[in-house]
């Protein structure tokens, strides 16, 4: 076995060296009532070839572009990924080690990841990010969690325009302890209603995306305002989609005290949901009461410029049950994908990249209405919106799924009330041709 | 001695990113523009992100240095107890990176999603048949994420019987995540001092397990790397009071194929598949920590369930007693896929993994017993534990003999844990490394010992051979700069 390089002579002397006479005599400490009584029941060992062919044909029972053409966002998105990151991140030094606990010999990823806490700053207009969270749905919930912590109230109020996948595991992570979740309802504008929020002095934190699960908008300047009228109650903003804010003011900016959502937009590739990039960001007032780790700069003993993880105090491994979070392995190769990402687009085409998402989107949504689709909400919107279907498209939208094309994402699942309501998602990757060619089908 | 694998050699400095560039680059191919630009309404628009612009080499040279200043599994023997360092095959990354499953949608139709379906239903087989533990999720992104869905499933049994429990029970020799996992569940930590054997005795348990007390959490083999031999009489009063056995199954890799961890009593059971199951931990993760739980509490797992109907893949939401989502999507894919992958390719060979694992340890302990203080001195599993006691007197410590072995090509073992042994340096070498390594390994430590008795600057100076040296890690804690 090609991993395994003990040649029989090696075992030999090893275990005479341990003093005992077979592999099997090593376990003597493990009492029989514990052991198995059969041989472990797995397919046999496949060589390498074997293991290609066999993972070629099920990749190839995958809907993937370019063969397909998928309109789909919500939560995940089909962003061009450059050669030269997916060639960086191969490097055996950053992918084969551990997380930087000796970090003489780990300043390669301790300052990649400080650089990653910096872009993500100015990325939100943020002062602090962590080195990341599993996820934008688990940053979500230990935002919420955070906002607890530091206002000592025990419920939050929610928009029903956050991804409903996102809430769901919000829901997961205080049902044992029993925290309360509020449901702020949406307007017919695709925007979360906040005329329906009172008692803001009772919540821990008022908690909405932007862009929303609708592919809308907020107004974060006129939440933020009104959720600070309550003297302690945290502005929590999240996100699926960051490449918005190279077009959008950060949320920083608009008032936001702690930030967090989804970075698989930033060079991590879908592969089916994960793993992704949990980013969180916050005032830094808050950072002792952040969860996940930090890196920050600091000096060796020769007065040189380095980089360590620091603020310790707050995690697992040295608060333990007081820690602000349980979280310890993170998304750290997620994350410095991200940083190559953002280091190659840079701001100017970061920008650019931002602009030019949003004017496809737009030109979909124009064809879109002129073959019999109603935009539902009518709030500005990034690189998703959602469109109402004339009568019978069900039956069109399985038609063209057998034409290689996937038309949206049906709402009736996650909004009952949004039936024969589609959230479409387009990107760069989407060329004129594929949006003409999914308006035609349409029609025909 | 043979020649250290450590010398020096020329590495480059290199600025942060926004120390250099300059406005107007680009690393990036921007597609051509075939639509018109819609402008957006002033008041929503910014100013983007303030970010430097590279070229595409610029970018290339910048993290390829920064890569030369790391130490990975592929650069050396990575010893560091509970974290098992073994290699990462290539393989593992090629399926990974193939585009079927790396540009796949999470929310595509189950009838174009088949063979991720079928990937993720077999693994949970497999990795129900390592464990011996009937129901599988793999939707945690890591090992503590692992740990708290398991607490979760615990919390909703208990409730499901109309129970509220306040307690936990957590051994000494535990992961230092349980105790912050058990607490997000609202659990209070009741802390179980292990045996003068470096194991739980039964009548410690009986003394402190009460009704109010949901669950102990065991991480078996134990952080001492011990057996917990006494595993089945816990388990037994444990359950004769109502309470949950839940397995920290971060060490597997030392008992595959030879413990069933359903038979020693454990109900709930995460699994590190970036460690057992050779997948990358790529400088702090993706990792991924499914569970593995007993029938009793299948119907607690997290939904959406994949399921087999007539040979086709689905997932399915009707499991009315779930806990709910952990994760947006189903967890780390990417990572699972590769844990899969390993063990296809490995197949019944993963006993010989374990084997293998554990001869490496009692090896290295065997050789370096007397050199360094050997605290437990029985059989070990996959790791075995020394303390810095004898070189103590030289005013040597357990950071320097660590900072120490870095010059000469290692990566240092995990040091002052557990806690429960002072100055504790924790030794996994994994079933990766030959015995030429492992060899060399303790040759230089014994010479390591040996500089502290005569020559123990060499040990406070170190290192002196890296990018850095030791960092100031007090005045990085006191002063935080934590963005540039």
């Amino acid at each position: 076995m090609r991993y395994l390089p003990h040649t029989s002579e090696d075992m030999a002397s090893m275990l005479q060296k341990v003093g005992v006479e077979s592999l099997d005599a090593l376990f003597s400490t493990i009492p029989e009532d514990c052991r198995r009584k059969d041989d472990l029941n797995l397919p046999e060992p496949m060589s390498e070839w074997e293991l290609n062919d066999h993972m070629n044909t099920l990749a190839g029972t995958m809907a993937v572009s370019p063969e397909y053409k998928v309109f789909l966002g919500a939560g995940s998105y089909d962003h061009y990924i450059p050669e030269a990151i997916k060639h960086l991140l191969m490097r055996s030094e950053v992918y084969t080690a551990y997380t930087p606990y000796q970090p003489e010999i780990s300043q390669g990823t301790l300052q990649t990841i400080y650089e990653y806490q910096t872009l993500i700053t100015r990325l939100l207009g943020m002062e602090v990010a962590n080195a990341s969270m599993y996820d934008g749905a688990s940053s979500l919930a230990e935002a919420l969690l955070m906002a607890i912590r530091i206002t000592r109230r025990k419920k939050v109020a929610v928009s029903n325009a956050i991804h409903p996948l996102y809430r769901r595991v919000v829901q997961t992570y205080f049902a044992p302890t029993g925290y309360e979740i509020v449901e702020i309802p949406y307007l017919a504008n695709g925007r979360t209603d906040l005329s329906a929020l009172d008692n803001l002095e009772e919540l821990a934190a008022v908690a909405v995306q932007s862009p929303n699960f609708f592919g809308c908008i907020e107004d974060l300047k006129e939440i933020g305002e009104k959720v600070h009228t309550a003297k302690k109650t945290l502005f929590v903003t999240c996100f699926t989609e960051p490449l918005a804010y190279g077009l959008l003011k950060s949320p920083g900016s608009l008032g936001a005290d702690i930030v967090c959502g989804e970075g698989q937009s930033l060079g991590v590739s879908r592969s089916f949901g994960g793993p992704g990039l949990g980013i969180f960001a916050s005032l830094n007032k808050y950072v002792r009461n952040m969860p996940g780790r930090l890196i920050g700069q600091t000096v060796d003993k020769d007065g040189k410029r380095g980089f360590v993880l620091t603020l310790a105090t707050r995690e697992q491994h040295i608060r333990r049950e007081k820690a602000t979070s349980n979280i310890c392995s993170n998304q750290g190769l997620c994350a410095t994908a991200a940083t190559m990402y953002m280091a190659s687009l840079g701001g100017t085409g970061f920008r650019e990249l931002a602009g030019l998402n949003r004017d496809k989107a737009e030109y979909l949504k124009g064809e879109l209405k002129k073959v019999g689709f109603t935009i539902s909400f009518d709030s500005p919107t990034f690189n998703e919106f959602v469109a109402e279907s004339p009568a019978g498209f069900e039956t069109t939208y399985k038609k063209l799924l057998k034409r290689k094309i996937v038309a949206g994402l049906s709402l009736a699942p996650y909004y009952p009330e949004l039936d024969d309501h589609y959230l479409f998602c387009v990107t760069e990757t989407s060329s004129k041709e594929d949006m003409d060619a999914l308006v035609k089908e349409v029609t025909s | 001695m043979k020649e250290s694998v450590g010398t020096t050699g020329l590495i480059f400095n290199e600025p942060l990113l926004w120390e250099k560039g300059a406005t107007g680059r680009i690393g990036f191919s921007l597609p051509r523009r075939d639509v018109d630009p819609c402008p957006l309404d002033d008041e929503l628009k910014g100013g983007g992100p303030d970010f430097p612009d590279l070229s595409e080499q610029d970018v290339v040279r910048h993290f390829t240095r920064l890569s030369q200043w790391n130490f990975g599994v592929d650069s050396g023997m990575y010893p560091l107890g509970s974290c098992t360092m073994k290699y990462n095959p290539k393989t593992n990354e090629r399926q990974a990176s193939l585009p079927g499953f790396a540009g796949a949608h999470p929310l595509l139709p189950a009838e174009l999603s088949q063979g991720v379906l079928k990937i993720m239903f077999d693994l949970e087989q497999y990795l129900a048949e390592i464990t011996g533990l009937p129901a599988v999720t793999l939707q945690p992104a890591a090992g503590s994420h692992g740990e708290l869905t398991g607490m979760m499933v615990i919390s909703a049994y208990h409730k499901a019987n109309g129970e509220t429990r306040s307690k936990v029970l957590i051994p000494d020799t535990a992961h230092g995540t349980n105790p912050a996992s058990a607490a997000l569940c609202g659990f209070k930590s009741i802390l179980v001092k292990s045996n003068d054997q470096g194991v739980l005795s039964p009548e410690t348990i009986a003394e402190v397990m009460d009704e109010d007390t949901a669950a102990i959490m065991v991480t078996n083999p134990n952080t001492l790397g011990l057996f917990e031999e006494n595993i089945k009489k816990v388990a037994d009063i444990v359950h004769s009071k109502g309470g949950l056995v839940y397995g920290d199954g971060a060490n597997m890799n030392a008992v595959m194929g030879i413990v069933n961890m359903k038979e020693t009593g454990v109900d709930v059971l995460h699994l590190n598949l970036h460690k057992t199951f050779s997948t990358p931990h790529g400088g702090g993760g993706p990792g991924s920590g499914p569970i593995c739980v007993t029938e009793e509490l299948e119907r607690f797992l997290p939904v959406p369930r994949v399921i087999e109907k007539d040979g086709k893949y689905e997932l399915s939401e009707n499991y009315p007693e779930s806990i709910g989502k952990i994760h947006a999507f189903y967890g780390n894919f990417g990572v699972k896929l590769k844990a899969y992958s390993y063990i296809l390719s490995m197949g019944a060979n993963l006993k010989k993994v374990s084997q293998l694992a554990v001869l490496s340890a009692n090896y290295i302990k065997e050789s370096l017993k007397g050199v360094f203080h050997l605290p437990y001195d029985k059989p070990c599993m996959h790791e075995c534990v020394f303390t810095d006691k004898n070189q103590e007197a030289n005013k040597v410590s357990t950071l320097d003999i660590a900072k120490r072995l870095m010059e000469y090509g290692f990566h240092p073992p995990t040091i002052y844990f557990p806690l429960v042994v002072h100055g504790a340096l924790m030794i996994e070498p994994t079933e990766t490394e030959s015995k030429e390594d492992i060899d060399h390994f303790i040759e230089t430590m014994k010479a390591i010992a040996d500089e502290a008795k005569k020559n123990p600057e060499l040990l406070l100076e170190a290192p002196k051979t890296t990018k850095v040296r030791r960092l100031d890690e007090i005045a990085a804690a006191r002063k935080p700069r934590l963005a540039g």
